[in-house]
C-alpha cells in the first residue's frame, strides 16, 4: 500500500501564494465560515434515506425493508425521503438543503475502519495518509493571530478528519465540564520550559486554559434542543460557536452512531433518523439565534452506504456509494450528483459511485473557504454547484 | 553467589557514602531513570534493588532477567484455531454469534497483555514486545482472528530480545502478518506488493534505499507464502510461487522470500533503521547520527543480537546524559500501567484500562496503520491530557466508591463507613515504604518525576494531595 506524507512547510508555502481574495475575508474571525460535520457512524443506508421509490428494482431488492410508496416523503417523481426525515422537508422547500447523491470512490473498501479512514483522510483506496483532510485544510488557510481553536470535536469519539497534529483541536462533551477541568489544571509556569517534551505538555495545558477562557462567557440560548445524545451535542456545538469570534473556531464535528444495521434495520434507522431530523432543525435554530446561519455549512458523512439487496435478517450489509446532506443559509438547495443505478451493481452487489467524495471536499475548500484544494486533497476534483 | 556480591556492594556503598566515593552504586536517580525507561513506572523497592549496582552491572542484570514467555496464563481459547467459515454457510444467528465471540476474545486478549505488563517480572520484555508490535505491525481490524494475533504476540515476545534476523524471517511468515499485508493472497500471476513495500520502507531499509523495481522483484519472490486455512499456519504453495529469475539490488537469481530477507539484512541501512528507532524509544526524540552509526555497526557485528544492541544503547553516554532525562513522553500503556504499579493501588479492571488506553490513542492489537503509533508528542493533545489528568484523580483516590456497596447501603437507608469501601491508594503504607521518615516528600518526587516539578506541591498539604500534586504536574507525563 502506498503512503503519502504531506510535508508541512511544503503545503503551507505552496498554498499561501495563490489564495483567492475570498480568503482574506474568511480569515477574519468575525465572518469566518464554519463547517459543521455530522458523522453518521456505522455506514448509513442511503437507499432508505433518499428512496428511489419509482424504481421497481428497489422493492424487488428489499421485499420487507422497502418503504411503502405512500409513506415516502416525495421530493421528485423518482425520489423521496424516509418518513422519519419529514421535518427536513421545510428546509428542502426553503432551498437550504442540498442532497448529494452517489458519493463514493473507486475500488471501494468495505471495512468500517478502513473506509472511514479513506473518507476522513481523503485518500485513495490504495493509499494511506497520516493526516485528516481538515487538519491539512486548517494549515492551508491562515488563521487570525489570536485564534486559539481551529476545531472542536463534540463527544468522546475521535474525528480522523482532524488528526495529524497541525490543527488546534479541542475535544469536549460538555462545555461546563471542560471549563471545570481546565480550572483544575493548576497554575501555568511563568516561562516555557526549554526541553521539547516538557514544553509540549505545557503548551497543551496552555491551549486548554486559553480555550476555556475564551469560551467563558456565552449567551444563554433560547433555542430548545432535543433531549437526546445528538440534541445535547447540538447544544454544545451552539455554545462553543457562540464564542467563535474570540476562539477563531472554524470546524465543529459531531457524530451519531449506530448505523451498522445488519439486523432489523427498520426500527433502528427510524430511531436514528428521528433523532437526526430533530437535531438538524434545532441546530439551524441555534445558529440562527447566534446570527451565523449564513456563515454555516452543515455536512453529513458516513464511511459507506449499504447493499441494495436486504439480507435474511431484515438488515443490510456493507455497501458503497451513498447519499449525504448539506445544509446552510448559503447552500443552494436541490439535488447534486446522480443517483446510483440499481441496475448496474458490482460483484458484491453494490452500486457504483457517481460522484467522488473528494469533489465535495474540494467544494468546501474552494467555494466555502476559498482555499486552493489541490494541495490539501493531493489531486484535482471538480466542485459542486451547491455553494 | 550473586546475591552475596550485591549485598557486599550495598554494604560498601553504605560504608563509603560519607566519603562520597560511591565507586559501585549508581544511586537512586540513575536507577530510577534506567527502570522508568526500560519498564512501566518503577516502585521504590525496585529502584533500591538497582541503586546499589553500577550502571553497567544494572544493565547486565536487566538483560539477564528478560523472558521469552509471558508469566500470565493466556485465555484458554488461544489453544485452538477456529478455521474461518464462509459467511454463506452460516445462519444469521451463527454469524452473529461468531462476531460476538470474536469481539469478546479481542477484549480478553488486550486484558491479558495489559495484566502481563503490570505483573511481569521483566518489564523490559514487555516494552520490547510492544515496540515490535508497533514496528512489525498487524491489526486485528484486518486480521480478524484473535488466535492469530495472540500467536504473533507470542512470536514477538519470544524474539523480543533475541535475534533480529530470526525475528524478521519469522514475522515474514507469520499468519497474522500474511493476512495484514496481503502476502497470503499474493500469487505468481498477480504478485501483491504490500508486504514487499513495507518490509523495505518500514521494517528494514527505510525510504530512499530501494527502488520501485526492487519492490516489484521482491513481491515476486514472496509469492507462495500462504496460509493453511484449517490450521491457521503458514503454508507454502509451490504453484503460487514465482520461481523465475529476479534482480534485486544488483543480485540476480531465482530468489525466494528468505533470500530477499537475507539481502535486506546484508544492507547496512537495516541496522541503522532499527538502531534509530530504538534510540527514539529509549533515549531521546533526536538520535545522534554518529552514535547511531557506531551502535548499528556493533549490532551487525554481533549477528543482529538485540541484547547487544540494547546493551550498547543503554550504556551510551546519551542515555545517561542529564539533557535527556525526562526527554520522552509516556505512551498511554506506560502511563496507565505505571501509575498502577507506582502507587501500588488495587489493580484497575483491565477491561477499563484497555478502554481508557484506546481513548488515549493506543489500542493494543490495533495500531492505527502499518506505521504503528506515531508516539512522542502526538500522544498528548488537549483531549488526551485532560483524560490523563482524570485518570490520575480517579486512580489515586484513597477509596474507590463501590457502586454496588453504595446501592445496597442506600437500600438499607443507611450510610456506609469508610472501612466498608475497598481501599485503593493506601497512602500511609505507601509513605512508609519510601522509608525516609519526614523526608518522604523528597523521595516521592524522586520516585515519581524524572525532573523537578513545575508546580511543587506545598509540604503542608495532606499526604495524598501532595502525591496527587506530583502526579498532576506536567513532568509526570515524561519518563
Amino acid at each position: 500500500m502506498k503512503r503519502r506524507t504531506f510535508l508541512r512547510t511544503g503545503l503551507a508555502l505552496g498554498t499561501l501564494g495563490c489564495l483567492p481574495s475570498a480568503l482574506s475575508q474568511a480569515a477574519r474571525p468575525s465572518d469566518a465560515r464554519l463547517l459543521i460535520l455530522i458523522a453518521l457512524k456505522g455506514g448509513n443506508d442511503g437507499f432508505n434515506t433518499l428512496i428511489p421509490y419509482a424504481d421497481p428494482r428497489y422493492s424487488e431488492l428489499r421485499p420487507e425493508l422497502a418503504i411503502d410508496r405512500d409513506q415516502v416523503v416525495k421530493l421528485s417523481e423518482q425520489e423521496g425521503l424516509h418518513p422519519q426525515l419529514a421535518p427536513l422537508l421545510s428546509l428542502w422547500e426553503a432551498r437550504e438543503l442540498a442532497i448529494i447523491r452517489g458519493l463514493g470512490y473507486p475500488d471501494p473498501n468495505l471495512s468500517h475502519f478502513r473506509s472511514m479512514d479513506i473518507w476522513e483522510t481523503a485518500s485513495s483506496s490504495d493509499e494511506v495518509l497520516t493526516s485528516g483532510w481538515l487538519d491539512r485544510a486548517c494549515v492551508a488557510a491562515p488563521r487570525p493571530a489570536d485564534a486559539s481553536i481551529d476545531a472542536i470535536v463534540v463527544g468522546g469519539d475521535d474525528a480522523g478528519s482532524l488528526m495529524g497534529g497541525q490543527a488546534r483541536v479541542i475535544t469536549l462533551a460538555n462545555l461546563g465540564q471542560f471549563r471545570r477541568q481546565a480550572q483544575r489544571l493548576g497554575v501555568p509556569p511563568s516561562t516555557l520550559p526549554a526541553q521539547p517534551a516538557l514544553r509540549h505538555v505545557v503548551e497543551v495545558e496552555n491551549s486548554i486554559r486559553r480555550a476555556a477562557d475564551q469560551m467563558k462567557r456565552g449567551p444563554v440560548l433560547q433555542t430548545a434542543f432535543p433531549d437526546d445524545a445528538l440534541g445535547r451535542s447540538v447544544r454544545t456545538a451552539c455554545e462553543v460557536i457562540a464564542s467563535r469570534e474570540r476562539t477563531g473556531l472554524r470546524v465543529v464535528h459531531l457524530s451519531l452512531g449506530g448505523f451498522d444495521t445488519h439486523i432489523r434495520q427498520a426500527p433502528t434507522q427510524a430511531r436514528l433518523f428521528k433523532s437526526l431530523a430533530a437535531g438538524l432543525p434545532s441546530l439551524r435554530a441555534g445558529l440562527k439565534e447566534l446570527g451565523v446561519w449564513n456563515d454555516s455549512l452543515i455536512l453529513t458523512y458516513s464511511e459507506f452506504g449499504r447493499r441494495p439487496r436486504q439480507n435474511a435478517n431484515g438488515g443490510t450489509d456493507h455497501g458503497t456509494a451513498s447519499v449525504q446532506f448539506a445544509l446552510g443559509g448559503r447552500v443552494k438547495g436541490g439535488f447534486q450528483g446522480a443517483a446510483p443505478n440499481l441496475a448496474d451493481l458490482d460483484g458484491n452487489g453494490n452500486p457504483r459511485f457517481t460522484l467522488d467524495f473528494r469533489g465535495l471536499y474540494a467544494t468546501v475548500l474552494e467555494r466555502w473557504w476559498g482555499i486552493e484544494s489541490q494541495a490539501v486533497l493531493g489531486g484535482r476534483f471538480s466542485t459542486l454547484s451547491m455553494l | 553467589m550473586r546475591i552475596n556480591t550485591i549485598s557486599i556492594f550495598g554494604f560498601l556503598c553504605f560504608v563509603v557514602q560519607s566519603g562520597g566515593v560511591l565507586a559501585a552504586g549508581m544511586g537512586s536517580d540513575d536507577a530510577r531513570h534506567l527502570l522508568a525507561r526500560t519498564g512501566f513506572g518503577p516502585t521504590w523497592a525496585e529502584v533500591q534493588r538497582f541503586a546499589a549496582l553500577s550502571r553497567g552491572a544494572a544493565i547486565d542484570r536487566l538483560l539477564a532477567e528478560t523472558r521469552v514467555q509471558a508469566s500470565t496464563p493466556p485465555p484458554d481459547w488461544v489453544a485452538s484455531y477456529p478455521p474461518p467459515v464462509a459467511a454463506k454457510d452460516l445462519s444469521d444467528d451463527e454469524r452473529r454469534q461468531r462476531r460476538e465471540t470474536q469481539r469478546k476474545q479481542e477484549a480478553a486478549l488486550r486484558q491479558w497483555w495489559l495484566t502481563e505488563m503490570r505483573v511481569t517480572p521483566s518489564p523490559l520484555t514487555e516494552r520490547m514486545t510492544l515496540f515490535w508490535h508497533g514496528h512489525f505491525t498487524s491489526a486485528i481490524t484486518k486480521v480478524r482472528s484473535p488466535v492469530l494475533m495472540y500467536r504473533q504476540n507470542v512470536l514477538l515476545r519470544a524474539q523480543a530480545l533475541g535475534r533480529f534476523d530470526a525475528l524478521l524471517h519469522e514475522i515474514a511468515k507469520d499468519p497474522a502478518m500474511l493476512i495484514y499485508l496481503d502476502g497470503a493472497v499474493s500469487r505468481k500471476a498477480r504478485p501483491n506488493e504490500n508486504f514487499a513495500r513495507e518490509v523495505m520502507e518500514l521494517f528494514t531499509l527505510g525510504e530512499g534505499h530501494y527502488s520501485e523495481a526492487d519492490i516489484k522483484e521482491a513481491a515476486r519472490a514472496f509469492t507462495g507464502w500462504s496460509l493453511d486455512r484449517k490450521l491457521g499456519t503458514v503454508h507454502f504453495r509451490p504453484g503460487w510461487h514465482d520461481n523465475g529469475i529476479k534482480t534485486l539490488f544488483g543480485r540476480r537469481g531465482r530468489l525466494d522470500g528468505d533470500q530477499v530477507l537475507d539481502l535486506l539484512l546484508e544492507r547496512p541501512e537495516t541496522a541503522l533503521t532499527i538502531t534509530r528507532k530504538l534510540w527514539r524509544e529509549f533515549i531521546s526524540p533526536a538520535p545522534d547520527a554518529a552514535e547511531v552509526r557506531r551502535i548499528a555497526e556493533l549490532f551487525r557485528q554481533n549477528a543482529y543480537e538485540i541484547k547487544a544492541l540494547m546493551r550498547a544503547l543503554l550504556n551510551s553516554s546519551a542515555f545517561w546524559s542529564s539533557g535527556n532525562r525526562g526527554a520522552l513522553i509516556k505512551s498511554p500503556v506506560e502511563f496507565l500501567t505505571g501509575i498502577q504499579r507506582q502507587l501500588d493501588i488495587t489493580p484497575i479492571d483491565p477491561a477499563r484500562v484497555a478502554r481508557v488506553s484506546a481513548q488515549l490513542g493506543q489500542q493494543l492489537f490495533a495500531p492505527p496503520n502499518v506505521q504503528g503509533w506515531p508516539g512522542g508528542e502526538t500522544w498528548l493533545d488537549a483531549r488526551t491530557l485532560l483524560l490523563r489528568q482524570e485518570v490520575v484523580r480517579q486512580w489515586s483516590r484513597a477509596q474507590r466508591p463501590d457502586p454496588e456497596a453504595i446501592r445496597i447501603a442506600r437500600q438499607g437507608g443507611g450510610g456506609m463507613s469508610l472501612s466498608e469501601r475497598p481501599l485503593d491508594f493506601r497512602i500511609q503504607t505507601w509513605v512508609k515504604a519510601l522509608d525516609a521518615g519526614d523526608a518522604w516528600r523528597t523521595r516521592a518526587r524522586q520516585l515519581l518525576l524524572p525532573l523537578p516539578p513545575l508546580r511543587q506541591p506545598a509540604a503542608s498539604l495532606p499526604p495524598i494531595q501532595f502525591v496527587q500534586g506530583l502526579l498532576l504536574d506536567p513532568v509526570y507525563q515524561l519518563k
